[in-house]
């Protein structure tokens, strides 16, 4: 099995060179572009629209401070001085040169980092909850199983050519902070009334341009039956899977057409035949990896000048209430560092930023990193006592917006601005928002909200799961934004829904402008969310709202 | 992004494709490439733009998927683009002043 720790790995530099040598024989001209494409995908090479564009796998967002240096090595060297954190708890470079692309290859082999399986129809990066490990709610740490997923499936013989790509997510307990709904495998982490360790399993959740969630296929699944379970989904879906139509082959679909009945009795048949052959090596593997993601020693020490700091520094008390998390150990925080400023582009940061985020891991977070979903970073685990010292750095550094999970915290993927795929923009309709609803200065009054933006069906930018999610299309050669509402991706999974026609680039802002007045008026009180509000109330004012009657 | 239409003087193409080895956009002139779209080909004959993308093709060690791609004749006689998404791969990104932009920019001082 494929071994990746933060370490020089010869697998990965064997398979660069391999990499290497096909980049050569396209560039002599023995690969045509149709033989050599599905293999530059394989390892993570697409071309966009001004450029190649490089995807580098976040094994599930976990990440040490050297291999984030490496990641702003490759900005540096090889791109223009950034990377995008995806939604995928993936980083995307948007500039490389076809014939760089090797060489970005071995310094990441360096580290244990790759690009293998982040594109193709193959089982890619298995994604997780950017708190795993750390958070107080947490029935056991993800990770462990996440690593066993990622080994197994890397380069796995039969699973390289899928009717499709396919991904898988795990959550580590019932607060799900991994989008296990929208997977084409999600994993819930939970205790029988034996209290036994397994998963509750999903399957056939997806988005694009055909979202459905996810059902569960097994409540209860004991933990040692993981791979063999999983094999035995992923080798249904392989066999039922439709090759004939590349939008009806995802396994939602497969899930959809054929009935989550046939799916599992065609799957429980075959996980008895897989299982049988399951040698143990598995659980050894998980034991080890239990071991490499052990809880670091945390400090059992008072907080320190923590509450006189926020009590100081509006500043630092804002930051606070808004950026942290709970941690299961007592004195800690989990940090949200968001990469969401006043004109930045959502997930973008410079190499500086990547090489301050791992020096103050080290420093303050037990070398440990995260990349959410949300196109942030989390450093998991941060002792209170030395909050105050992380903010002032952060601050410096202009990472220190005390807006996690507000309105100018907006996920969206880079659209048209990059992407070949992209039928319209994201990147500037989300600095608009964010910009109107500084500038009106409401951002704490409005409180949570989750605002999803994509540049196209393929919902990289998971509107679908957005409160307010908006979706980039070309009507008849301009730019027209659809706007849904009530969707959620965490607390109760649910794809948001279209109130009506879609809007031009200039009226999204006056758009949203007027949800948000309605959702201010007609809230219970300041502690009802966006979210919690539609759901009481339904669509009606918000529909009434966008589409005004003209008297 | 293949098109359907056909070259001609009510709707003119440009030939574009990206470059093989540093995979920014390109845009054919007399069977070379530029990564000026101001100075691409102006393509109004179907026969004519025809044969120039048959030497795209199989110019396959130099460039990536070479398309027509719909444009018009500006003021200055040079082709525009028609279409957002030209018009985008003809300048850069907007959230940075990355890629021709720049580059454009760079050549002119």
């Amino acid at each position: 099995m494929f071994d990746a720790r933060p370490q020089h790995n010869e697998y990965l530099r064997y398979r660069a060179q391999q990499f290497r040598s096909q980049v050569e024989r396209r560039l002599d001209g023995s690969l045509t572009e149709e033989e050599f494409r599905p293999l530059r995908l394989m390892n993570g090479v697409y071309l966009q629209l001004h450029a190649y564009m490089l995807r580098v796998a976040i094994p599930y967002g976990t990440i040490s401070p050297d291999q984030m240096r490496t990641l702003a090595l490759l900005a540096e060297k090889w791109d223009k001085g950034y990377g995008h954190w995806t939604t995928r708890q993936n980083i995307q470079y948007n500039w490389p040169k076809l014939v760089d692309i090797p060489d970005m290859l071995d310094a990441l082999a360096d580290v244990g980092l790759h690009a293998i399986q982040t594109s193709g129809n193959t089982i890619r990066n298995v994604t997780t909850d950017a708190y795993a490990g750390a958070a107080a709610d947490e029935v056991v740490d993800p990770r462990p199983y996440a690593e066993l997923l990622r080994a197994w499936s890397t380069d796995h013989a039969e699973f390289q050519f899928l009717p499709r790509k396919f991904k898988i997510a795990i959550s580590g307990g019932e607060k799900d902070r991994a989008v296990i709904a929208a997977h084409d495998i999600g994993l819930r982490l939970r205790r029988n009334e034996q209290g036994e360790l397994g998963f509750q399993v999903w399957i056939g959740g997806g988005l694009g341009r055909t979202p459905i969630l996810g059902q569960v296929v097994r409540e209860f699944l004991p933990e040692a039956d993981l791979l063999p379970f999983v094999e035995a989904i992923i080798s249904a879906y392989n066999l039922a899977g439709r090759r004939d139509n590349k939008y009806k082959a995802r396994i939602k679909i497969t899930v959809a057409e054929r009935g989550l009945d046939v799916m599992r009795d065609e799957i429980e048949a075959e996980f008895l035949n897989r299982r049988a052959v399951f040698s143990g090596v598995d659980q050894d593997l998980v034991a080890e990896f239990r071991e490499v993601y052990a809880a670091p020693a945390f400090r059992n020490e008072a907080d320190g000048d923590y509450e006189a700091r926020r009590a100081a520094s509006v500043g630092f008390r804002s930051w606070t209430d808004t950026n942290l998390s709970t941690h299961k150990a007592p004195g800690y925080a989990s940090v949200m560092v968001t990469f969401k400023a006043p004109g930045q582009t959502p997930g973008d940061a410079s190499a500086d930023q990547m090489r301050l985020l791992a020096d103050l891991a080290e420093r303050y977070g037990h070398a440990d990193l995260r990349i959410s979903h949300d196109q942030n970073v989390v450093l998991p685990h941060v002792h209170k006592s030395d909050l105050f010292a992380l903010y002032s750095e952060l601050k410096a550094a202009g990472l220190a917006t005390a807006n996690a999970g507000l309105i100018s915290d907006i996920v969206a993927c880079p659209g048209m601005d990059y992407c070949a795929l992209a039928t319209a923009r994201s990147i500037p309709i989300a600095q608009e928002i964010a910009d109107h609803f500084r500038a009106r200065d409401i951002e704490d009054e409005i409180g949570k909200i989750d605002i999803r933006i994509s540049g196209c069906i393929n919902a990289c930018g998971h509107h679908h799961l957005g409160h307010i999610g908006i979706l980039g299309l070309d009507r008849a050669g301009v730019e027209n934004y659809q706007i849904t509402l009530g969707g959620d991706g965490y607390d109760i999974p649910a794809i948001g829904q279209r109130p009506g026609a879609g809007f031009p680039a200039e009226e999204v802002v006056p758009a949203i402008d007027r949800i948000i007045n309605t959702y201010l008026d007609l809230r219970d009180s300041a502690e009802e969310r966006f979210i919690d509000a539609y759901r009481r109330v339904g669509a009606a004012p918000f529909k009434a709202a966008l589409y005004p009657v003209n008297a | 992004m293949s098109k359907t239409f056909t070259p001609s003087i009510a709707t003119p193409a440009v030939i574009t494709a990206n470059d093989l080895r540093m995979g920014h956009c390109v845009w054919m002139r007399d069977g070379d490439w530029t990564a000026d779209p101001r100075e691409a080909q102006l393509f109004e004959d179907e026969a004519i733009a025809d044969l120039a993308m048959l030497e795209a093709i199989g110019q396959a060690n130099i460039v990536v998927g070479p398309y027509l791609a719909e444009a018009k004749r500006g003021a200055d006689g040079r082709p525009e683009p028609t279409h957002f998404r030209e018009a985008f791969r003809r300048r850069g990104p907007s959230n940075y002043f990355h890629g021709i932009q720049a580059e454009l920019e760079a050549s002119n001082v």
